[in-house]
């Protein structure tokens, strides 16, 4: 047994235990998860009789149909939907704003460049929480409480992604901006033929991570938001807990908590590819 | 019609001048070559004419008319950049394309015109690949192509072959100045290598500084330059500059009288091309080398003058070898041949 192999062997004990480690933190991590699949298989006697099943049960359809289309205040599909909405608006927004302030910011010498640059920089510094109190004021004066408009714009300005794009903009040479203006593209025409296509691996990341973001937004949707029509999954599912001495309907419960993983995850596997691809048909 | 007219062009960034007023009246179908060292101007001047600088004085004139304030797709010019700046997530069909899509040509005729430079250019078979799979010397060509197609009546080139090794440099320049013949159009081309500018140019304006030193054609920049900066920028190796005086209409080198002049008595620049250098016994330079370089064809022979100390390259046809007791010889130079500047201004005298 060489060392010239290298520290993971390839064959005998060693792949096993080494197999054997990532089995056991994958069951690990995973557990909780299995649980709250279990939890949603089953009827709500078992789960509050101890001990807990592991295996699952036959409530499945039950189970499912039942959040989906009843939930505890609201039908999980309504919530999905709104949560939806919300996710797509901030990512899409965000990712919009950014790419054409970006470009505005790397592209135009406009007095206050650097001003505009900074203020947008600045605001990477106060987080949502910290400024819900005033945000919260505005919306509520505009009338947009319990609107869709509410739950997005007050989370689609980006400084990371403004900023993001910015260092991605500074990195495509001059030289093909002054070909495309010699090529006689107007500086919007310059932008949609050359700076976006080039950008589309970036915007793919973005999207992944902007959309898992607004996805499980759970503060500011529990502020604005008194209408149950208008909840979001996240923050539904603690809305379903119940308080005082209700019932709480786990297997509900658990099952909007499955239902709720299950878009990010999509998105995630789904932009996986194109990100992929991106990376791999771009020059950079 | 593609005649180009600089009138006192100049360019100022805050309160430096970098380019200080170049005319030249370029004729259409010229070939003119801008050559100088880095940080001459000689890329800002051509940035000018394409529109991609602002021209802080003076006028450019293209097919007649004052482009001063026209954006650079109004000039009617097409420019090939060093880095060849093609868009890299196009087609060579789409980079191509992509001027005449934006001027509202018909899908047909972009297909044409693209299809009919592509043949000229033998890029007929490369036309759905990205730049990315392409070769140096194709991407060269691709740039070519994207400023071919749209029919310019002015062509500029950034140093388009200084990202290209040696032996493709040489390849792509004589196909470039073969396809500026064959097309008619007028070039203005930046380069640094003097090579290039011999060989390419109709005419050359050497620039240093800002400033044009010298505007004319190779060879007559070569036999007759103007400044002493011109002198020693073309020709390699560079010419050979010594301090010299006149003394009653006898031009000295370090006391030994090398010809008469007809000039008036003070201190000069002498400059000789290392090729016009030519042993012979009696001849009143001599030199102690201390190196060779054969090149094959010539040998580069690398010495000391021996009363001054100055170095000296001297370029002998054929192989030479020094050794070291014979290191010593004597060099004489034709009249014709021989360069006088003034020491102080550089101009030729």
């Amino acid at each position: 047994m060489a060392f010239g192999n290298g520290i993971v062997q390839k064959k005998g004990s060693h792949l096993w235990l080494t197999h054997l480690f990532m089995i056991l933190g994958v069951l690990i991590i995973f557990f909780p998860i299995w649980l709250a699949f279990v939890a949603s298989t089953v009827t709500q006697p078992e789960i509050v009789s101890p001990p807990m099943p592991i295996l699952p049960g036959d409530q499945f359809i039950d189970n499912y149909k039942a959040a989906l289309f009843a939930g505890v205040n609201v039908p999980v599909a309504k919530m999905l939907f709104n949560s939806f909405v919300m996710a797509m608006g901030i990512a899409v927004g965000k990712i919009t704003i950014s790419l054409l302030s970006a470009f505005a910011i790397v592209y135009f010498r406009f007095p206050g460049r650097q001003v505009f640059f900074w203020l947008i920089f600045i605001t990477l510094m106060l987080p949502v929480e910290v400024r819900i109190v005033p945000t919260f004021e505005v919306i509520a004066s505009f009338g947009l409480l319990n609107s869709y408009s509410g739950l997005i714009l007050p989370l689609i300005a980006s400084a990371t992604a403004t900023f993001l794009f910015r260092q991605f903009f500074m990195t495509i040479p001059d030289e093909l901006a002054e070909a495309a203006r010699v090529d006689g593209a107007k500086p919007m025409r310059f932008f949609i033929d050359i700076v976006l296509p080039m950008s589309r691996t970036n915007i793919a990341a973005l999207f992944v991570i902007l959309f898992i973001y607004g996805w499980n937004q759970y503060l500011w949707p529990l502020l604005i938001t008194t209408d149950p029509e208008m909840n979001t999954i996240v923050m539904g599912i603690k809305q379903m807990f119940p308080s005082g001495d209700d019932v709480a309907e786990w297997p509900v419960i658990m099952a909007t908590s499955i239902l709720a993983m299950i878009p990010p995850v999509i998105v995630v596997i789904s932009m996986q590819k194109l990100f992929v691809r991106g990376l791999m048909d771009s020059e950079k | 019609m593609g005649n180009v007219v600089l009138n006192c062009v100049k360019k100022s960034f805050g309160s430096t001048e970098v380019i200080h007023g170049i005319t030249i009246d370029i004729k259409d179908g010229e070939f003119i070559v801008i050559v100088g060292p880095s940080g001459c101007g000689k890329s800002t001047l051509l940035r000018m004419v394409a529109g991609l600088e602002v021209i802080s004085s003076g006028e450019v004139q293209i097919a007649g008319k004052v482009v001063n304030d026209k954006e650079p797709m109004d000039r009617n010019i097409a420019m090939v950049f060093q880095n060849y700046a093609l868009y890299p997530h196009m087609t060579v069909k789409q980079n191509m394309g992509y001027s005449l899509k934006l001027a509202g040509h018909s899908k047909s005729e972009i297909e044409r015109k693209v299809s009919a430079t592509a043949d000229l250019l033998q890029l007929s078979e490369l036309l759905e690949r990205k730049p990315r799979q392409l070769s140096g010397g194709q991407r060269q060509r691709v740039a070519m192509g994207r400023a071919i197609v749209r029919e310019p009546s002015v062509f500029l080139f950034d140093e388009p072959l200084s990202n290209l090794d040696a032996k493709l440099r040489v390849q792509m320049r004589l196909e470039i100045r073969q396809l500026q013949r064959q097309l008619g159009i007028t070039s203005l081309y930046v380069t640094h290598d003097q090579v290039e500018a011999m060989t390419m140019a109709d005419r050359m304006i050497v620039m240093n500084n800002g400033n044009a030193e010298q505007i004319g054609t190779p060879l007559e920049v070569y036999q007759k330059p103007e400044t002493l900066f011109a002198a020693q920028f073309i020709g390699s190796p560079a010419m050979n500059i010594f301090d010299a005086e006149i003394q009653n209409g006898c031009l000295i080198l370090n006391g030994l009288a090398l010809t008469e002049v007809s000039l008036p008595d003070g201190k000069v620049a002498l400059g000789i091309r290392p090729e016009h250098l030519v042993p012979s016994a009696s001849g009143p330079i001599k030199v102690s080398l201390n190196n060779a370089e054969p090149l094959g064809a010539n040998t580069l022979l690398y010495g000391n003058i021996k009363s001054s100390n100055e170095d000296i390259t001297i370029s002998m046809p054929g192989v030479h070898e020094i050794s070291e007791n014979e290191g010593d010889k004597s060099f004489g130079v034709e009249k014709a041949k021989i360069h006088l500047f003034c020491p102080s201004s550089g101009r030729r005298l």
